[in-house]
């Protein structure tokens, strides 16, 4: 009778080693894992965030407005050459409150994204290509940085020239504008692949298409951002000298109302665009931030 | 040379290895970093590779896994497909944690749901369900290795190889993680062959410890490992075969650093 108590003694035992053994492992990973994954981090009231990223903009836009208010009593310039904020504002408002005005802005934009596009096409394009093929890197890779550094300004003599004073005089600056950073974007993009992703990917079987679809172009995704971005900036900067310098008749694009406010000497109307030209500007660079950000944080790039 | 060369030929071996060697470079720059190495490893064997570092194991196993060729010898595996696991868990992160399970199904041309139910069972032998939609940087290092497992399951290899897969993990998520390997290569039946410089890894999981000698790479002793399983770490057995191991290894060095 004890010896039986013993056997089945040390059988429960055995079933409650098993039973603790299978069990083990999964608390103690979870408690392990718990203390090395990242915590949720707390969010904050969004009254309270906004509010902080906020306020430093707001006073620094006081202060430019302070500066320029300043310059206007002191009387640097006439006043009819430098009208004071509160001349310019209400100037402003009575702008962006006719249809006239957005048909301007709806023709701008439409020329911006135009050129945009195009140049995101051709700039994806030819950085496959050179990333692709070496002889075409060793050809024209230093290439197409040097033409990021070229002032897109420069270009347009010859534009006007080859197209005449039309709208593909102003497409084809935009183009050779931005083209070049997108096309840097993918290529560094594709440069980067970590090389264990790249064996990851072989070991799997992937070639060919499947492994630009599945393992390169999402890789060099984040890069590709950047360069979209650098080349939006650049094609809006292209765009803006081109319509200042290539009037299009009858297209009566930002560029052109801005002459034609210097033109008249219409100083208001002048800082007015200025300022509209800003805000479209920060507005679009902060779509990309967006983008970029979400990408980061999808990706876990962002530090903790 | 090698006690594996008078064994004469295996039968039933998933990856034969005879005579390879692995230059790297050419002319006065060559580079010796394999030296006629030969090794079978069977179907559903446990085959762990040490060696300290330069020996080339991690050489051996790129040419197993055909990223790289060898320069003369035969490898043979038999058309049979392999996967691969490295120190880092190497996951995609544009993907979720199942996401990077199913690449590879998505690759051998598995449907959306047969995809989806087959991460989900992958996912449950490595323990991990309830994971799924996580991306891969809110998992810790431990995870993340279970999540590349995982992946290599999926690729529905013969031969599992794995570089130092552990080498980054802190001691006790390394224990946890030996015994599940252990679990999953039985219940799986897969063949592993599994790079380490840490001799007590190598004990408490493999059925065989091959040692390679340093630079060149050569195979220096092979050891069946007979004790038990499930086996411990720290049990008196497995320190015991390391330290023998060990003395043996450290003899190599010596004779090296000399």
């Amino acid at each position: 009778m004890p010896a039986e108590t013993a056997v089945s003694d040390s059988t429960t035992a055995a079933t409650n080693a098993v039973t603790l053994t299978k069990g083990r492992a999964a608390n103690e990973v979870s408690g392990l894992d718990a203390l090395e994954t990242a915590p949720q981090r707390d969010k904050g009231r969004l009254g309270l965030r906004i509010w902080a990223s906020a306020w430093p903009k707001l006073l620094a836009l006081a202060i430019v407005i302070g500066i320029w208010e300043a310059a206007y009593l002191a009387e640097w310039r006439p006043s009819y050459l430098l009208p004071p904020p509160t001349e310019v504002f209400p100037q402003l408002w009575d702008l962006i409150t006719t249809a006239d005005f957005w048909n301007g802005i709806r023709l701008t934009m439409t020329r911006a994204i135009t050129g945009f596009s195009l140049a995101v096409a051709i700039g994806t394009v030819l950085g496959a290509a050179v990333s692709r093929f070496a002889p075409l890197r060793a050809a024209i890779g230093s290439l197409i940085t040097g033409l990021q550094t070229m002032p897109s300004i420069m270009w347009f003599p010859l534009a006007i020239l080859l197209f005449q004073l039309g709208e593909k005089a102003i497409l084809f600056v935009v183009v050779i504008g931005a083209a070049p950073s997108v096309a840097n974007g993918l290529i560094s993009g594709i440069d980067y692949v970590p090389r264990t992703w790249l064996r990851v990917g072989q070991v799997m079987g992937m070639s060919g298409l499947a492994k630009y679809r599945h393992l390169i172009l999402p890789a060099s995704l984040p890069s590709f951002v950047s360069g979209l971005k650098q080349g939006w900036a650049f094609s809006w900067r292209s765009l803006m000298a081109g319509e200042l310098l290539v009037m299009v008749p009858g297209a009566v694009s930002i560029g052109v109302r801005m002459q034609n406010a210097r033109d008249l000497t219409d100083s208001g109307l002048v800082i007015s665009y200025i300022m509209v030209v800003l805000v479209i500007g920060i507005l679009i660079d902060q779509l990309f931030n967006f983008a970029d950000n979400a990408l980061r944080k999808r990706w876990g790039l962002t530090g903790n | 040379m090698s006690i594996l060369e008078t064994t004469g030929v295996r039968t039933d071996a998933v990856v034969r290895i005879e005579n390879v060697s692995k230059t790297y470079g050419s002319g006065s720059n060559a580079l010796l970093a394999l030296d006629r190495v030969s090794l079978d490893v069977e179907k559903g064997e446990f085959v762990c590779l040490l060696g300290a570092s330069g020996c080339g194991k991690s050489t051996l196993l790129s040419l197993v896994a055909g990223l790289d060729q060898i320069s003369s010898g035969t490898l043979e595996i038999g058309g049979r497909k392999v996967a691969l696991m490295f120190q880092e868990a190497a996951l995609f992160p544009w993907l979720s944690v199942t996401g990077n399970v199913e690449l590879p199904l998505r690759l051998q041309g598995l449907g959306k749901a047969e995809r989806r139910k087959r991460a989900e069972e992958l996912l449950e032998v490595v323990r991990l369900n309830g994971f799924a939609d996580k991306r891969p940087h809110e998992l810790s290092g431990g995870m993340r290795q279970r999540v590349a497992l995982a992946r290599a399951l999926a690729q529905n290899a013969d031969v599992l190889l794995m570089d130092e897969p552990f080498g980054a993990l802190d001691a006790m998520t390394r224990d946890i993680l030996h015994d599940e390997l252990e679990r999953i290569w039985r219940e799986q039946n897969l063949t592993v062959l599994f790079v380490t410089h840490n001799v007590r890894e190598a004990v408490r999981l493999g059925d065989r410890v091959i040692l390679l000698s340093s630079r060149p790479g050569r195979v220096i002793e092979d050891f069946p490992i007979q004790h038990a399983r499930p086996r411990r770490i720290d049990s008196p057995e497995v320190s015991g075969q390391a330290a023998e191991i060990t003395d043996r290894l450290r003899a190599e060095v010596a004779r090296h650093a000399s």
